[in-house]
């Protein structure tokens, strides 16, 4: 059936023709592009997708150019990093971009995923593409994780002593483990040769696959919309959704908008800011890696410190390890722990908003106080906004159960 | 071949056969690709014993050296420090060293140590391995009988290396396999056998 539509739209003759009857050129860009069509309702919201891939670019085209002057070993690495930033020509700059965008990439994606639980963009039929977008961000973590090794400073080799031995708290098989990771007794040259290699290989492709996965999941089933209604309900005589304009051109030029806005505010950091007051560039790591002395004050860098105080907060090293695990996996079950009839905010109730208040609220505090040292307030503190985090998702079931809905519209509802 | 031609028991069976055999295979190819994650022979040779000499030490001294990459502490205690091992023990989550992987037989003892003078233990914290800061000033007020303390998530052990209570280490310092080869020089990372 797909084979005669797909006759049906090719192109009578030419070079497209001779193409088209090799490779489905045309047909996938109608599927893809031209003829996909998504809601005509978007908000700012709907940007963060396209700016992960630009973000992506940047890291994959800045990451190439890094290798060619960097060295995996770990008398010369830090040294190869201060080269880069004196000796090669611009390589300050590619660097720059390099750890913004790191900072970034979180940034577009923690975004990109409140949008998800704004207009509950993970409800049936979108599970899968959810589940997906949580790998990715697994592998995100992982790869920022990798990476944030390879400058071989102090906050680079004591971060990752701390996380590695995380896994030592996992019983029986811990020990085990963690020499698996390291490959060696102690962090050492072969483990940063060995996260070279995850950076910059095993996990680009893995996040380049998934990615794939979760684009062609999301064109199966339609992109959901700030009234988190399905457009494919309504159609016309043509069959294209009455709510629905094409992706491109359409969302692409709205999109382009968005590129250049984030691009002025990622080069103003680039520039003005690269180290963001020691958030994006830990300056612990400005020392090389010192294995006799840990840092005075160590906290990841800030995408991973709303876990980080989560992992804190615990005073057993097992638990601690349990919990963290869980807080950073709790989101991909969203699509079955939010019992709610309908999708957007803009139908949820009180309660729900609330919710979500509270949770976007307890991350940015738990965030902040991953940074500050282990004191007891502090702890105290991120004890009680722990136990809101664990709330907002177990507790999810019941409230979003309670809560009153107001009815969804038949179509979309667009201010002009 | 029409369906009823069909041996669907013998479809069946090659199918499953082909499929454990396959999976068979993919595990046996694992092996060697899991094994070299492993400490390589390198990495072991590099993991020899070390020889510290400790004759210089003085009472109330403590001196850092690497054994595998890992910080090793080698503390000469005082009398007047080893005299405060008795106090307050009821801080102590493990005061008797009853977790055994933390410390050899030998050093299974009042004083974790071979000779009661010298405290070897592995500078790295039990909670998430950051090096423990030396504090041996007493401060009675704090509860503080002098010992080590973890910047990274406050864990604090004392000067046995032994673990308070109520911080998120969950055992005490280990000490190294490591034994005397003169009264001046130790060996650490092997206790059997001539040096």
């Amino acid at each position: 059936m797909a084979r005669i539509e797909a006759e049906v739209g090719k192109p009578k003759g030419g070079f497209m023709r001779w193409i088209d009857d090799r490779f489905p050129f045309t047909e996938t860009m109608k599927y893809h592009a031209t003829e996909y069509y998504a809601s005509k309702n978007f908000n700012v919201w709907y940007v963060f997708g396209v700016l992960a891939f630009v973000v992506l670019f940047i890291q994959l085209f800045t990451g190439i150019f890094l290798t060619m002057n960097y060295k995996p070993a770990a008398a010369e690495a830090f040294a190869s990093v201060e080269y880069i930033m004196r000796d090669v020509e611009w390589g300050w700059l590619i660097r720059y971009m390099h750890s913004t965008g790191a900072s970034f990439f979180f940034i577009v994606v923690y975004l990109h995923m409140f949008r998800a639980m704004l207009y509950g963009s993970y409800k049936k039929p979108r599970e899968l593409i959810w589940i997906i977008g949580m790998l990715i961000f697994l592998v995100l973590m992982a790869e920022a994780f990798a990476g944030y090794l390879l400058p071989w400073g102090q906050m680079s080799y004591w971060g990752a002593q701390v996380i590695i031995s995380l896994f030592g708290a996992i019983p029986w098989v811990g020990d085990a483990l963690v020499e698996i990771i390291r490959g060696d007794y102690s962090i050492s040259d072969i483990t940063l040769n060995r996260f070279f290699a995850l950076h910059v290989i095993a996990l680009p492709l893995a996040l380049i696959g998934l990615i794939f996965v979760h684009i062609v999941a999301l064109h199966e089933v339609g992109s959901n919309n700030p009234d988190g209604i399905e457009i494919k309900k309504n159609k016309g005589p043509d069959g294209v959704p009455l709510d629905g304009v094409a992706f491109h051109p359409y969302h692409t030029s709205k999109d382009l908008v968005a590129i250049i806005i984030f691009l002025m505010i990622f080069c103003g950091v680039v520039f003005f800011a690269p180290d963001m007051g020691g958030y994006f560039l830990e300056h612990a790591n400005f020392e090389p890696a010192n294995m006799t002395a840990t840092p005075e004050h160590i906290a990841p860098v800030w995408y991973f410190t709303p876990f980080y105080a989560i992992l804190r907060a615990v005073p057993d090293k097992l638990w601690g390890f349990i919990l963290f695990g869980l807080s950073v996996m709790l989101p991909l079950f969203l699509p079955w722990l939010d019992r709610a009839r309908v999708k957007s905010i803009r139908y949820r109730g009180w309660i729900y908003k609330s919710a979500l208040t509270l949770f976007v609220i307890t991350f940015f505090v738990l965030g902040k106080l991953g940074t500050m040292p282990a004191e007891p307030l502090y702890v105290m503190i991120a004890r009680i906004f722990s136990v809101f985090y664990f709330a907002f998702f177990l507790l999810m079931p019941y409230y979003t159960t309670i809560d009153k809905t107001k009815p969804v519209p038949e179509r979309v509802v667009y201010h002009d | 071949m029409t369906e009823d031609d069909l041996d669907r028991n013998r479809r069946h069976f090659l199918s499953v056969a082909t499929a454990v055999t396959g999976a068979a295979g993919a595990g046996l190819v694992a092996v060697p690709f899991l094994s070299s994650l492993k400490p390589s022979a390198r990495a072991q040779a590099l993991g020899a014993p070390v020889e510290v000499p400790i004759g210089s030490i003085q009472p109330g001294e403590m001196i850092r050296v690497l054994w595998r990459g890992r910080l090793v502490f080698v503390l000469r205690r005082s009398e007047e420090m080893l005299s405060r091992l008795d106090e307050n023990l009821d801080v102590l989550r493990d005061p008797d060293s009853a977790v055994i992987e933390q410390q050899p037989e030998y050093a299974a003892n009042d004083t974790r140590s071979v000779r009661r003078e010298y405290l070897i233990v592995e500078g790295s914290c039990t909670h998430l391995g950051c090096a423990p800061l030396e504090d041996f000033d007493v401060r009675p007020a704090e509860g503080w009988g002098g010992g080590f303390f973890c910047p990274c998530h406050g864990s604090r052990f004392d000067l046995a290396g032994r673990v308070h209570k109520g911080v998120p280490a969950p055992t005490n310092l280990r000490v190294p396999p490591h034994r005397f080869v003169r009264d001046d020089l130790i060996l650490i990372g092997q206790d059997t056998g001539a040096a």
